[in-house]
């Protein structure tokens, strides 16, 4: 099965870290990846820019409007997401731990939800 | 390659229990089984199945977990942690102690100080291979809340740093009824299976009765013989319950010439042991109920009056809801579709079972005998809404079907 971490994270997630830390954190960050990779575990995974830099997008009655990111009041926003094969969610949970920003932040595991094919009954 | 898919499936269990044994951490040890699977799709292709592959995944994990631990622990910790794995010097011969580690498993996932929810789910999980979407299903709860008993199970086993052993025969007591428990759970999982392609996953039924005979050699509990007996009883009809193309067959429509005989006189023998001792434990009660079946020459001479007496006996030792529901189902045999269906419609509407693929089918049974399709039909629909197993939807599927008609 595959799954979704999310990694969710305060406003300011480094402000804590000195330079070497940072660095320390992206190449474990980048090590993990390979790790997952030889593992057979990794689909895909990226970090994201903060919310300050997104857009929300939304259709109605076919007018396309925009607004700026949900960084409003949330406390955490997502920072990044690293797409998972795992043979359950126990797995998965354990493949999660492994992720360096669960120790500055928070994972969320989320299965992912097959849509059922309509041409396959 | 499919030799390895096989032997995966045949030995992955027992591997893992030694892995765990040995690197004293679920983790580490669940890691080091799917680096030492990935190493065997590399290598075996090219350099034929090893003579023992048992022996074989156990190094490969154990070498890859060592190389982890290198790679990934801080300096310093290094020495320490690859000593702890060191620690039980391990050789391949040693496969008499490999044939243990999964009772020694067992133990210690029925450990009492884990707490009595962690336990089952995970025992079933590292025992019995599950997922742990599979043993939702199987518990009728949602994935997130297993997930969390399986891990707050092993952190707890690492912290009080519980043994990886069978208790002395003089200390079995106590510790005795969750581990038959979780044999018989997996033997269920094994006998209908909850998800996947196959009905029946004769592998966990071997492995629960193999667990249970070595408990029985043990020690001989009555609690004991009376699931070995049960084991036995149901596994024998395995080759009947499925026809040529994987569908299920009924108990009813059963070819009874294929039922393996010597295994039913085996426990049979072992019910009636079991049944002198005093209180009768519900599964030898179970396993009595069996050995009716099984001694039943056609579909129509099986004594229900015998079988709905057991079932009362039963009800006596353990009332839950499940064996409410096939007491039902054998009164209905006995006094007809109606006395069997008010008994299933109060249960369900108590709503513990409102989720249970069984009760809604059962209930669909004794509709679709009463001629009451549009109501059948409903309830098979129910079932099948809590139904992932192939062969079980396609069953359901061809009753609709046949309600049409």
């Amino acid at each position: 099965m595959r799954y979704l971490c999310l990694v969710h994270t305060g406003p300011d997630p480094f402000s804590g870290l000195s330079e070497i830390e940072k660095r320390e954190l992206d190449r474990d960050s980048l090590n993990y990846d390979k790790e997952l990779e030889s593992g057979g575990h990794y689909i895909a995974a990226e970090a994201l820019q903060g919310p300050e830099n997104a857009v929300m997008v939304k259709v109605r009655n076919g007018d396309v409007s925009t607004t700026d990111g949900p960084f409003s009041e949330t406390k955490e926003h997502l920072g990044g997401f690293i797409l998972i094969e795992a043979r359950d969610m126990n797995e998965a949970i354990r493949l999660a731990a492994g992720i360096p920003m669960a120790r500055l932040g928070r994972i969320e595991v989320r299965p992912v939800y097959s849509i059922p094919d309509p041409a396959r009954p | 390659m499919n030799g390895i898919e096989a032997i995966w499936r045949a030995e992955s269990g027992r591997v893992l229990a030694t892995l765990i044994r040995l690197l004293r951490d679920f983790d580490r040890a669940e890691e080091a089984l799917h680096d030492a699977f990935l190493a065997a799709h590399e290598q075996w292709p090219k350099t034929g199945v090893p003579a023992n592959p048992r022996a074989w995944l156990v190094s490969a994990g154990r070498f890859k977990a060592i190389d982890r631990i290198r790679r990934r622990v801080k300096f310093g910790e290094i020495a320490k942690e690859i000593a702890a794995t060191e620690e039980e010097a391990w050789m391949p011969q040693d496969v008499e102690a490999i044939a243990d580690d999964t009772l020694r498993l067992i133990f210690t996932c029925c450990h009492p100080e884990i707490p009595a929810d962690g336990r089952i789910a995970l025992t079933l999980r590292e025992v019995a291979g599950l997922t742990t979407e599979e043993i939702a299903a199987a518990f009728l709860s949602r994935t997130p809340a297993i997930a969390q008993r399986i891990v707050r199970a092993k952190s707890r086993i690492k912290e009080l740093a519980l043994p990886y052993e069978v208790p002395e025969p003089d200390q079995l007591a106590g510790r005795l009824d969750a581990v038959l428990h979780v044999i018989y759970l997996i033997f269920n999982e094994g006998y209908s299976a909850s998800h996947g392609a196959a009905a029946i996953r004769t592998e966990l039924c071997a492995e629960a009765i193999r667990l249970c005979r070595q408990l029985v050699e043990l020690k001989p509990e009555p609690d004991a013989v009376g699931l070995l007996a049960l084991l036995l009883l149901q596994d024998a009809r395995r080759d009947a319950r499925v026809g040529p193309e994987g569908d299920i067959v009924l108990l009813a429509d059963q070819d009874r010439s294929r039922w393996d005989r010597a295994q039913i006189a085996e426990g049979a023998g072992l019910v009636q042991i079991a049944f002198a001792v005093q209180p009768v434990a519900a599964y030898t009660i179970e396993a009595a109920i069996a050995a009716v079946h099984c001694g039943a020459a056609t579909a129509d001479d099986t004594d229900w009056i015998e079988i709905a007496a057991l079932y009362d006996l039963l009800l006596r030792a353990d009332a839950s809801p499940v064996v409410q529901l096939n007491r039902a189902v054998a009164i209905a045999m006995r006094d007809g579709p109606e006395a069997g269906l008010e008994l299933i419609e109060a249960l369900l509407s108590r709503g513990e079972l409102s989720r249970f693929r069984y009760a809604h089918s059962a209930k669909a049974d004794l509709l679709r005998r009463l001629g009451r399709a549009p109501e059948a039909r409903a309830a098979y629909e129910a079932a099948l809404q809590f139904t992932e197993q192939e062969a079980e939807r396609r069953f359901i599927e061809g009753r609709i079907r046949g309600l049409a008609n």
